[in-house]
């Protein structure tokens, strides 16, 4: 019980520092106010295990965090009815990582937490019927947002019953593929307060239905309606509207563009709007919507093929539009330039995908657009140094750039953006030519907080080195196959960066455990992928366990030193892990059976484990209740009793039977760069 | 179908045999295409049989020319090409569309037999659901109706007499080895077009008797009126809405036409065909003809059984119209403002609906009454049918109609179907939930030490039993909704074609 008592001391620190204020006081945990312990609590966010500690202070302790708690997100639901007779203040409650969640349950926390609910996510959780949400229904009477979403055999009985929540706000129905007009009209007259309405995927829904929600919900501000079967008929009521500002309709192929050529009002209030994948829209139809929403700020054009930029030219320069992403449109160096010239406030924009985006256009874009903050560009083959020139010397404060798979430029470019722009803090050159020379140039923009360089087999540790120095806020680092680096620079990086949360060193042949030594200082460090690193063994593992308590995903595939015991220490510390992958490693049954005791595991791959036995793993899948998704060898599909396999789905998991080939060795990095470039050219 | 023929003011009798009305019928459908058409292939006749004699080739030619006349029944489409005919070398029997046809009738004798099977395997579920058993026994009569029919046509094409003669020239008979025909009616038209033929009048006897059951098979989309002229039975519900006979549409001056008016008991009769022998009387004049053969020899000759075909100067006939019995009615010739009724049939119709009794009350909502049986049926096929429901108890036939009152008034809101809620059997579900949780409460609240969702109390309870897991409590809604899945759509396991017929019927 380690960790509990580090985190005793940190606290006895904090009040500590409160009795030297007020050195009268004797009893210290006794006299606090309540007034203080609260706001104690309000700074005890980030990590779990510090609201833990604090509650086992003393039995008052105790109390007031059970008062103080108001989001919960559970992993299991078999003990949150005595987990909701404790904590009975919940306001906003996340059941997304339960699997299974009964109607019982449901009713069982509508009783406890009656009055104080108000947010209720189940998205994706199994299960549960209609019966449930009435129940909810019928006792939470303060509920005001629900995600029901990722349900597709739920139907209009579950819409009718959240029809039945008078206050209710916000309603996420996505993919409920059977909820009908019925559904949707009883949410419309029976929520008049709703704000969001997502219907996304639910193919019943048709013009009928949202007409009705149109008509009836008039303080709607939030409206998904993608890949539904809606036409023209709904969108003059939609428009109508007195309080919409987001709109979207993605994959809509009943909208075309006499749909908003032939709308007589447009909604001033609209704020954003996402057309993206309606084949059917063309120039006539974005033009006549800028013209008739005067305040869009977001509008999303990807992948509507038919829609040429340069029509934008038309428009008068009163526009607005502040966003624009473009992703596979077709795009020529005119069309960007008229873009340019009427999207005078234009703030982001993308352009990831598009054919026949060259330097003239991006220069002629961000020579007028001096305060552009975000810039997508993945997949623009053609551009070179030229444009990077152009965007770094007048984007001064890009926030996000993103350039995958740009190979044209060269480190002279990377310099620019080292030099040009330092409130940069998203910046992916994936798959770049980036050598140590780039890479160190880089280092100029201190406030980056993600950085991918995946893919770029060029750079070294010369070239990391001085980014673990200079970049204190990177949270996000992507070294995957990034061959070059040692254990030197992940070291410069755990030392730099106390702040990251996720690392990707997958085939990184040259990192050992000594790196993951040092990342196990990088306290907040939850994502973790090592895949085919061979140095790699359990004590690296062992490592990162021990320090990195909030550790959630692991990814040890191909990495064949790690044996039992990484799996006994990440069974003892890792009680926030939720999902492994454990392929080709050397664990045996023990091994499997001591992480199957992790409560919080819920997504394991384990393919071609050599040590492990019919008879364990099937010991390890009924010890785990927690799991939703397992990926095993097709061969033990048969080894393993098929009543247990059963008995284990029917508590929430699914199974995944892979027949992959045992893989002997693995490829080179360049040899598995030249394939991929080459399957580009073909 | 209904109102298409409304619109052309044309009205169909299930009495085919009223043989004033088929002429006008005709006269009205007469095509002028079709007519050029029906002579030129006619006048090119002879070309192609140049081995028939002269006589011989002058009475089937006649014989051919009286029903293209008659009947104009236009199983020939107008633009057929005619000189198609030069291109297919005559005695053209094609092997493969016969092929095609018996796999077809295969497929189909494969689907009734699912269906019986279904039946058989379903029967402890129909004893409580008649109504569903006589459907699937419909379909599977309706099936049958089908195979015969197809079989017979394919049997047809077969025939020697026309195999050698008639085909090259005939284009409705290439039409029927066409491998993709399927309607019946063709198949009907087709078969009059050779009354010489020594067994066709019962063909055609069997398949207008056939034509009663199979009607409410046709396709939903009318086919060319052309095609359903005069030669259809049609059911008396289909004609509802025309049998009045709008005779003011016509604007018939009075006095060109003459007025006949029945008797009462005259248009109440049950029966209008009677044997002269043992005094039974039909419907249907075909009916009675079937039913003379009993009595002798003599009913059974061609002849006999053929269908009287019309005087040659039927056509010159008076303008017939009719007059209602009841004095003081509009339709009664001593109205100043009278307007007459077109057929025998809109008599009967306006008689029964006017000045009778409603005797026929519908069985399912209690409420309809009918004096014409056929108003009940055309009632019962959309009773209970407006599924579209408002919280409020209003009812809709359409799923817009519902929509627009729910936007219109405050609270009233779409009301889910009440099969669907009884089927996942709520109130059960509800109060048995209820029961458990009331277990729950006292369970959780008494084993203080659980309380915790830290990982540490996670840990240690793992080995708890959790009261949780109702399987049986799931077992039964799962149960539930199985059952509502099977009433959703009773013709699941049919093909998609016919779910879609049965539909309508």
């Amino acid at each position: 019980m380690e960790p509990e008592k580090r985190m005793d001391k940190r606290i006895r620190v904090d009040l500590n520092l409160e009795l030297e204020q007020n050195p009268i006081i004797i009893s210290p945990f006794e006299s606090l106010s309540e007034e203080v312990l609260f706001l104690i609590l309000d700074l005890l966010n980030w990590n779990p295990l510090d609201r833990k500690s604090f509650s086992l202070v003393s039995r008052s302790f105790y109390k007031l965090e059970s008062c103080h708690r108001r989001w919960l997100t559970p992993l299991r639901s078999d003990l949150l009815p005595s987990i909701l007779t404790r904590y009975s203040s919940i306001s906003h409650l996340n059941l997304t990582l339960c699997s299974r969640l009964t109607d019982v349950t449901l009713a069982s926390i509508a009783s406890l937490l009656s009055s104080s609910l108000r947010s209720i996510n189940l998205s994706g959780s199994r299960s549960y019927t209609h019966k449930g949400i009435e129940c909810l229904a019928d006792k939470c009477f303060n509920l005001e947002e629900i995600d029901v979403s990722i349900r597709v055999d739920l139907g209009d009985e579950v819409a009718a019953a959240i029809g039945k929540m008078v206050k209710m706000e916000r309603v996420n129905m996505g993919r409920c593929r059977k909820v009908t007009d019925l559904g949707i009209g009883c949410i419309a007259v029976g929520c008049p307060n709703l704000k969001l309405l997502s219907v996304k995927g639910c193919v019943g829904v048709t013009d009928l239905g949202v007409k009705l929600v149109a008509v009836k919900c008039t303080k709607l501000k939030s409206l998904d309606v993608s890949f539904t079967m809606i036409t023209k008929k709904c969108l003059p009521a939609i428009m109508q509207l007195p309080n919409l500002e987001e709109f979207c309709m993605t994959g809509c192929l009943g909208i075309d563009s006499k749909a908003f050529v032939i709308l007589k009002q447009g909604c001033n209030t609209l704020q954003a709007l996402d057309m993206s994948n309606c084949e059917h829209m063309t120039d006539s139809g974005v033009l006549s919507i800028l013209q008739k929403c005067p305040n869009l700020f977001h509008l999303n054009l990807a992948s509507c093929s038919s829609v040429n930029v340069s029509i934008l030219s038309g428009l008068k320069s009163m526009c607005k539009l502040g966003s624009i992403k473009l992703d596979g449109c077709k795009v020529t160096a005119s069309g960007l330039k008229s873009l340019s010239n009427s999207c005078i406030s234009l703030k982001e924009l993308s352009l990831s995908k598009c054919l026949g985006v060259t330097d003239e256009g991006i220069s002629v874009i961000v020579a007028k657009h001096k305060d552009l903050v975000k810039l997508d560009v993945t997949c623009c083959r053609y551009i070179t140094d030229e444009s990077l020139s152009a965007i770094t010397s007048s984007c001064t404060s890009l926030v996000s750039l993103r350039m995958e798979s740009c190979t044209k430029l060269s480190s002279k470019g990377f310099w620019l953006i080292g030099q040009c722009c330092p409130k940069l803090e998203e910046l992916d050159l994936t798959d770049n030519d980036l050598d140590d020379e780039g890479l160190r140039s880089l280092a100029g923009c201190h406030n980056l907080v993600s950085l991918k360089i995946g893919i770029c087999l060029r750079i070294t540790d010369n070239g990391l080195i001085p980014i673990g120095h200079s970049c204190p806020r990177l949270q996000e680092l992507d070294l995957y196959r990034a061959i070059g680096i040692t254990d030197k620079g992940v070291s410069a990086i755990a030392d730099g960066c106390p702040h990251l949360e996720m690392i990707n060193m997958a085939y990184c042949t040259n990192i050992s455990d000594e790196s993951l030594k040092f990342l196990s200082k990088c306290s907040k460090l939850c994502i973790l992928e090592i895949r085919g690193c061979l140095q790699v063994s359990s004590a690296g593992i062992s490592a990162i366990a021990a320090g990195c308590l909030l550790l959630s995903k692991l990814d040890v595939k191909k990495c064949c030193e790690v044996n039992d015991a990484a799996m006994f220490s990440l069974a003892r510390y890792s009680h926030n892990l939720r999902q492994i992958h454990l392929s080709y490693c050397s664990v045996t049954d023990a091994g499997l059976l001591v992480l199957a005791c992790l409560g919080s595991l819920q997504n394991v791959t384990m393919l071609h484990l050599s040590g492990v036995s019919p008879k364990g793993l099937a010991t390890a899948l009924l010890m785990c209740h927690g799991l939703t998704k397992v990926k095993m060898h097709s061969s033990f599909k048969l080894s393993i009793p098929q009543a247990l396999i059963e008995h284990v789905e029917s508590r929430g998991c699914s199974f995944h039977w892979m027949n992959k080939p045992f893989q002997v060795d693995f490829e080179s990095s360049e040899l598995w760069k030249q394939q991929s470039h080459d399957l580009f050219v073909e | 179908m209904k109102q298409t023929i409304g619109e052309l003011g044309i009205e169909l009798s299930s009495d085919s045999k009223m043989d004033l009305k088929l002429t006008r019928n005709s006269e009205s459908f007469h095509n002028p295409n079709s007519s050029n058409y029906n002579l030129n292939s006619f006048n090119q006749a002879p070309q192609y049989f140049p081995n028939l004699s002269p006589t011989n080739f002058l009475s089937r030619a006649e014989n051919l020319q009286q029903n293209l006349k008659t009947k104009s029944t236009n199983t020939f489409e107008p633009n057929l090409n005619s000189g198609m005919a030069t291109q297919n070398p005559p005695l053209d029997w094609d092997p493969h569309a016969m092929l095609s046809n018996l796999s077809f009738l295969e497929q189909k004798i494969h689907e009734v037999q699912s269906l019986v099977q279904s039946i058989i395997e379903q029967q402890a579920e129909f004893s409580s659901r008649p109504s569903e058993l006589a459907t699937r026994q419909q379909l599977a009569t309706a099936d049958l109706t089908c195979i015969i029919i197809q079989l017979i046509s394919t049997a047809g094409s077969l025939l020697p007499s026309i195999k050698n003669t008639l085909l090259s020239n005939n284009p409705a008979l290439r039409q029927l080895v066409n491998p993709d025909f399927n309607n019946n009616l063709k198949c009907e038209g087709l078969m009059r077009n050779f009354p010489e033929t020594a067994k066709n009048s019962e063909y055609e006897d069997l398949l207008r008797n056939l034509d009663n059951e199979a009607d409410w098979m046709k396709e939903p989309n009318p086919p060319p009126e052309s095609d359903i002229v005069d030669t259809n039975p049609i059911d008396e519900h289909d004609l509802k809405e025309s049998d009045d006979g709008d005779a003011e549409r016509e604007h018939l001056p009075p006095g060109s036409y003459i007025v006949l008016q029945l008797e009462k008991e005259e248009i109440l009769a049950p029966h209008t065909h009677f044997c002269v022998i043992c005094g039974k009387g039909f419907k249907r004049d075909a009916n009675l003809r079937m039913h003379m053969r009993g009595h002798g020899d003599e009913y059974k000759t061609p002849a006999a059984l053929a269908k009287p075909s019309k005087e040659p100067g039927s056509d010159a006939h008076p303008v017939t119209r009719y007059s209602c019995p009841f004095v003081g009615c509009k339709r009664n010739k001593e109205h100043k403002k009278f307007q007459p009724l077109k057929t025998i049939l809109c008599v009967k119709n306006h008689y029964k609906r006017s000045h009778c009794d409603k005797s026929y009350t519908c069985s399912r909502c209690h409420a309809k009454k009918f004096s014409v049986i056929a108003d009940l049926k055309t009632h019962e096929k959309h009773c209970g049918r407006d599924k579209w429901q408002c919280s409020c108890g209003t009812t809709f036939s359409r799923k817009d109609k519902l929509f627009g009152h729910v936007a219109l008034f405050q609270g009233h809101t779409p009301a889910l179907p009440m099969d669907e809620v009884k089927a996942s059997g709520s109130g059960q579900g509800n109060d048995e939930m209820t029961e458990d949780l009331g277990g729950y409460n006292g369970n959780f609240a008494s084993e203080e030490c659980l309380t915790g969702m830290d990982v540490k109390g996670i840990d240690e309870s793992r080995a708890y039993f959790s009261p949780m897991n109702f399987d049986g409590f799931g077992a039964l809604d799962e149960f539930g909704r199985g059952g509502f899945d099977l009433e959703d759509n009773p013709f699941a396991f049919i093909p998609s074609g016919f779910g879609q017929r049965s539909g309508d019927s």
